[in-house]
């Protein structure tokens, strides 16, 4: 044990610290930053304004994923709202010299599927975004976070933004995940013991044999839905999965590099004896598939469980029973057999391959339910690539799916891809916000296994009863 | 960017008592398309607020004139969800310069102070307090005292004090934001950058 031991987490933020502030925020080094076309517009124009050059334009790297179409992605976008964010972002890049993976690039996808798939991402790193799911980098034993636009343009000007450290909290599970039980499903089961606020404040360790034995597909759901418990980031120290992972991909280190990068990242790991403010610990064998049935991420069950009673709530019962209004739910009501309208896999959350495996797994010699709609959304053109390439898509097709272009599609339905209004979607994305998914829709969050079993079955169905 | 300097704020305050009001309540996703930071106000709290049709849901507070001021007072976890600073600018854009409420959100509390907006923390307590005082009289005014970090009901005299850090504090106070402090130690951030990993 070494004199002074240090969390993962306390080893990646000291070494980013340009200065600390008396009774204020420290002020931290980016390594990467990531940007999109709906939170940098209004950043560039600031530093227009001020007359301010992007100080490190190769430490940032845009891709167009938020407001981008689906289908069609040759013709030009008709909306010209959402066409005027595509255009800003590719001007604004030229001007400043930065990465931009546009519509059409072949590397272009959501930010956080792209982002590792090309080696951008490595451990040890600070990472922003102006988008909360940034903290799906974490897996790499990263400090991600999600950002506001006025720190993207703080990141632009300085390759720095001002935080305050926040707190550190270890969710260790332990033992190992049942069958049909995925990534998502531990997250789940982690935000609705915890709530939807209740790690606010606090960057969360992920620990235990549970994330050591996932692939880094898995760590990156798990870490991706930290913000969905209020936490700044999630981490998942690196070890051999996540080296294998990166190694080969095209903005890894190689060569010595690549040797030299190994003996740092092998450091990158919670000392024995280090203190965190608060610790959780959780058993792999107790988790089931998860859905939710309400109208924030806390508000997850186990898949054969009834909805529970509003008694049951700590917090407020109004607040319990709106949401329950809007999703048109009672209390004690189980949640198999439930009717579903609309099915939709993808999102930074659940939209890489492994995902996509999950998925076909299930829907293979069967055929989606008449009264479902699904939309397959792949997370980047490389996905897409690999779902033709493994033969997914003979499957999809087969079974009565079609497979769209990558983009962030229905998880916030900013393009065309809204579920209508008191419609049921099951979805493999990170909110179920009123709202959300369009004006009135009603979302389930789930693993892509139990988003597969609905489409084939039309109802709720525990995934379980579908594998051989 | 500048704002508004922000010292004694009285006024009084519009009630939202309800728990956990995500960002995309606030403003929801389709109407993030633009490439200023002005007009957001209009679709604050957009589905709450309208129908379908566009008409206004007579029972949601900010269609009742009764209730109005620069004060924003919402349920715990306030501003959970997304990190859009539209968020924040659709409340600044609307009127509001002060939000209250016993939680917020990490992000959208920094957004708020990145565009001058004072997120106020009370306990639980006071908060229904303050609830309790806009329903007995929606005149009822609150003063919200950055310099003084305290909080109170004008009407009954109750006061709460409220954590924030020196830092945020002075640049609310003078309108100062982190990039004016980050463009002068630019020199110090070059000099660092000289001995990153990546």
């Amino acid at each position: 044990m070494s004199k002074n031991p240090q969390t993962l987490f306390d080893k990646v933020w000291d070494v980013h610290v340009v200065k600390q502030i008396a009774d204020g925020p420290d002020v931290l080094f980016i390594d990467r930053h990531f940007i999109h076309e709906v939170t940098s517009p209004v950043a560039f124009l600031g530093l227009k304004n001020r007359n301010v050059d992007v100080m490190f334009p190769e430490k940032t790297f845009a891709t167009a994923d938020h407001n981008t179409p689906t289908i069609n992605q040759h013709l030009p976008v008709g909306d010209p709202l959402s066409a005027n964010q595509l255009k800003a972002l590719e001007e604004n890049t030229a001007k400043y010299g930065i990465s931009h993976w546009g519509l059409n690039n072949p590397k272009n996808g959501i930010v956080h599927v792209v982002g590792p798939e090309n080696g951008i991402t490595l451990p040890g790193m600070t990472i922003v975004c102006g988008d909360s799911h940034t903290s799906t980098h974490g897996a790499f034993g990263c400090i991600a976070f999600g950002i506001g636009t006025s720190e993207v343009e703080m990141v632009l000007a300085s390759q720095c933004i001002m935080q305050p450290k926040p707190k550190k909290m270890r969710i260790n599970v332990h033992g190992s995940m049942q069958k049909g039980v995925t990534s998502k499903d531990v997250v789940l089961y982690i935000i609705a013991k915890l709530t939807a606020a209740g790690a606010t404040g606090y960057f969360v360790e992920f620990a235990g044999s549970v994330f050591e034995s996932m692939s880094m597909e898995g760590r990156m759901t798990v870490c991706n839905m930290s913000i969905e418990m209020g936490a700044r980031g999630g981490m998942i120290a690196p070890d051999e999965t996540t080296f294998q992972y990166i190694k080969g991909r095209e903005k890894a280190p190689k060569g010595d590099a690549w040797e030299e990068a190994l003996v740092y990242w092998k450091t990158l790991k919670t000392d024995d004896g280090s203190v965190f403010d608060i610790e959780y610990n959780f058993e792999g064998a107790d988790i089931e598939p998860m859905i939710t049935y309400g109208t924030n991420p806390g508000m997850g069950i186990g898949i054969s469980h009834a909805i529970p009673t509003g008694a049951d709530m700590e917090s407020g019962k109004a607040s319990y029973a709106k949401s329950l209004s809007y999703m048109g739910f009672k209390e004690d009501e189980p949640m198999l057999g439930k009717k579903i309208d609309y099915v939709f896999i993808g999102s930074c959350t659940n939209g890489r391959i492994e995902d996509f495996r999950a998925f076909a797994s299930i829907i293979k010699g069967r055929k989606k339910a008449d009264n479902v709609t699904a939309w397959v959304v792949p997370g980047s053109h490389v996905v897409e690539q690999q779902i033709k390439d493994e033969g997914i898509l003979d499957i999809l097709t087969e079974a009565g799916f079609e497979l769209r272009q990558p983009g962030c599609s229905a998880c916030l339905a900013m393009n065309d891809d809204k579920i209508p209004v008191g419609k049921y979607a099951v979805s493999t994305s990170n909110r179920n916000f009123e709202g959300r998914q369009g004006p009135g829709a009603r979302t389930l969050l789930a693993s892509p296994l139990v988003a597969a079993a609905a489409a084939v079955t039309g109802v709720i169905t525990d995934p379980r009863t579908l594998i051989g | 960017m500048a704002y508004d300097k922000f010292t004694v704020l009285n006024s009084t305050a519009v009630p939202l008592p309800i728990e956990n009001v995500d960002t995309d309540q606030i403003i929801p996703a389709r109407f993030l398309k633009a490439t200023k930071r002005e007009g957001f106000g209009d679709n604050l709290f957009r589905d709450w607020r309208y129908n379908a049709d566009d008409t206004p849901k007579a029972d949601f507070v900010l269609n009742n004139s009764i209730y109005k001021g620069e004060i924003l007072v919402g349920g715990k976890n306030f501003g959970s969800g997304s990190s859009r600073e539209h968020a924040a600018w659709a409340i600044y854009d609307y009127g509001f310069r002060c939000v209250v409420s016993s939680f917020f959100a990490d992000i959208f509390k920094n957004n708020s102070m990145n565009i001058g907006i004072l997120p106020v923390t009370v306990s639980e307590g006071f908060l229904h307090k303050i609830f309790l005082a806009i329903e007995a009289d929606p005149n009822s005014l609150i003063q919200v005292d950055l310099p003084k970090q305290l909080i109170s009901i004008v009407s009954t005299g109750e006061s709460e004090s409220f954590d924030i850090n020196g830092y945020k504090k002075n640049n609310l106070i003078n309108g100062f934001d982190d990039i004016d402090f980050l463009h002068n130690i630019k020199t110090e951030i070059t000099a660092f950058a000289q001995h990153t990993k990546y």
